[in-house]
């Protein structure tokens, strides 16, 4: 049985539609990187399988359970680590926790309390009140908050979005404990360094819909090939190279101040002396599935 | 899996759970730890001040009595009202805009196995205790400024519980149909002032025109006043059905509010 099931899911608000037809199924023990854009229906579709959201069409079943009707008895199984830190402020670190582990209808909740203290390395600020924390520990507190009842699955919608460099760093060293323990992760992100690094298969969302998906290295090696050259140049130079490499069929793509022409082992010596050849990336794949920039 | 010690309930889950209710009651318990002492203060310095300004005041210069019962203690009783509506629909109104809208503490809670039945019934039923429990303030107040203990007013906190259920289900609705904090102005002048008006706390109703009057049958305060009051100073039959308006008033705010809360929630 997969952990997550969605098949034709549709979503709208008014005329825009933010899950177009999705199907998506995650395996047991595995993490998922959906990776898209803002705005590709990431945060939409981890609505959807909370039942915070309800589906205009489509089956949505989540560890077995249908949704929307069982999507309460789903929500006790499964952990949630959103965007955006709700937590009580004024309340203490264990309070804080204790108050979901109630909510997980946990049997003993002092026990469930010092073991996510554990996980979030908060156990000696048990009893300070979370606004006196760091923004580090805050993000440690929210994602041992979802991990509290010890959930067969976990949502995580966009667990590092915003935070600095060493934060990100420290979430990501968490969520790679917790996938070593096989719990079934779903991660939402646009960070692309974040998917890589965390997850075993990447779907690539855009506009509603999974438009790729595998392992990074396939992905890459199926839409990127194994290696990008990026130009640079004066504005003129880059607008001649790009038009140049299209029309040999090359795939080329913005990268900042540069171009990169992307699969350029296939470019029979068209790449110029001056060029960066790096090997192809997953950022390669999102740019030229997607057409945005990556993070 | 080894991952998951399988410490989640594995039956399906029920409307209106207990432990679900209980869950969200235990937050604001925990919140409530935080900001005690400031709305014991000051539910407790509110009435003193009303009952120097209006009881001592007006029964000093221009009014002694109103049916037979001294002035400062016809408004203490009322005070009660007062007091009810000010800790429940205000508190409604306010705290559910900002944890939803500021705190997106409703998101957090929904995404736990917690429906919009079970986090708005807990959120009427926590202001209920809490409203309920400093409702009886004035009274008790009143009690020190000269009225007389009754055995009618035990039935009080029960009265203030009933009554602010239903101002916390109005101020929950009202939070969950405005767009910007700015609009409660329109809910607090339109509604909240002249309900807390045509009570009959500080002047006795009969006076006012007929239609008025009428109208005031159908304010939930009025009713709660002349229950604490018929807990003073002696029930009549007629306070049954006081009870009972107040009761189906607390009952179709809840579901107003859940309906609300659930177009808001749910997209």
């Amino acid at each position: 049985m997969a952990a997550i099931e969605l098949h034709d899911a549709v979503k709208t608000f008014g005329p825009i539609t933010a899950v177009a037809g999705l199907d998506l199924e995650v395996p047991e023990g595995i993490c998922l990187g959906l990776l898209g854009p803002n705005g590709a229906g990431k945060s939409t579709t981890m609505r959807l399988l909370t039942g915070q959201a309800i589906a205009d069409s489509g089956e949505l079943r989540v560890l077995g359970h249908e949704l929307p009707g069982e999507a309460k008895t789903a929500r006790g199984k499964m952990g949630v680590v959103p965007q955006l830190d709700n937590l009580d402020v004024d309340v203490t670190v264990e309070d804080n926790l204790a108050i979901f582990a109630r909510l997980y209808r946990v049997p003993d909740v002092g026990k469930a309390v010092d073991k996510a203290l554990n996980i979030a390395r908060l156990q000696e600020r048990r009893r300070d009140a979370v606004d006196e924390l760091s923004g580090g520990m805050r993000r440690r507190l929210l994602l041992a908050r979802g991990l509290v009842h010890e959930p067969r699955l976990v949502l995580l919608d966009e667990p590092t979005v915003g935070l600095d460099p060493q934060i990100r760093t420290e979430l990501w060293t968490l969520i790679g404990e917790l996938k070593a323990r096989g719990t079934t992760i779903l991660m939402s992100t646009h960070y692309i360094e974040e998917a890589e690094r965390l997850a075993d298969e990447v779907a690539v969302m855009h506009e509603g819909r999974i438009i790729s998906r595998g392992r990074p290295v396939e992905l890459i090696d199926e839409h990127a090939g194994h290696q990008t050259a990026e130009i640079y140049g004066p504005p003129d130079r880059l607008a001649e190279t790009r038009a140049e490499a299209e029309s040999r069929g090359l795939a080329v793509r913005p990268a900042g101040p540069a171009i990169a022409v992307v699969g350029s082992e296939k470019a029979d010596g068209f790449v110029p002396d001056d060029a960066v050849v790096r090997a192809a990336s997953l950022e390669d794949v999102f740019v030229l599935l997607t057409g945005e920039e990556a993070e | 899996m080894e991952a998951a010690a399988q410490v989640q309930p594995q039956r399906q889950m029920r409307r209106l759970e207990p432990a679900a209710i209980a869950g969200i009651m235990s937050r604001e318990v925990a919140n409530f730890r935080t900001y005690w002492k400031g709305t014991t203060f000051s539910s407790v310095l509110e009435p003193i001040v009303y009952l120097l300004a209006f009881g001592l005041g007006l029964s000093a210069t221009l009014v002694d009595e109103v049916n037979g019962v001294p002035y400062i203690e016809f408004v203490g009783t009322g005070m009660v009202a007062t007091a009810v509506i000010f800790s429940s629909a205000l508190p409604a109104m306010f705290g559910t805009f900002v944890k939803h809208r500021f705190q997106n503490t409703y998101d957090a809670i929904l995404a736990a196995p917690v429906d919009v039945e079970e986090l708005v019934s807990a959120e009427m039923l926590w202001i209920g205790i809490r409203s309920g429990t400093y409702g009886c303030i004035p009274l008790l107040v009143t009690i020190c400024f000269g009225l007389d203990p009754a055995p009618g007013m035990l039935l009080v906190p029960l009265f203030c519980f009933v009554t602010a259920l239903g101002f916390a289900g109005f101020g929950v609705a009202m939070a969950a149909t405005v767009a910007k904090i700015d609009q409660f102005n329109y809910v607090t002048a339109l509604f909240v002032t002249p309900l807390f008006l045509v009570a009959g706390t500080f002047f006795p109703i009969e006076g006012l025109p007929q239609g008025v009057q009428v109208a005031a049958q159908f304010n939930p305060l009025h009713q709660l006043v002349e229950l604490v009051r018929g807990g003073a100073f002696g029930f009549a039959a007629v306070d049954l059905l006081r009870f009972a308006f107040l009761v189906g008033f607390a009952l179709l705010t809840w579901r107003v509010a859940i309906h609300q809360m659930r177009k808001r929630l749910i997209d």
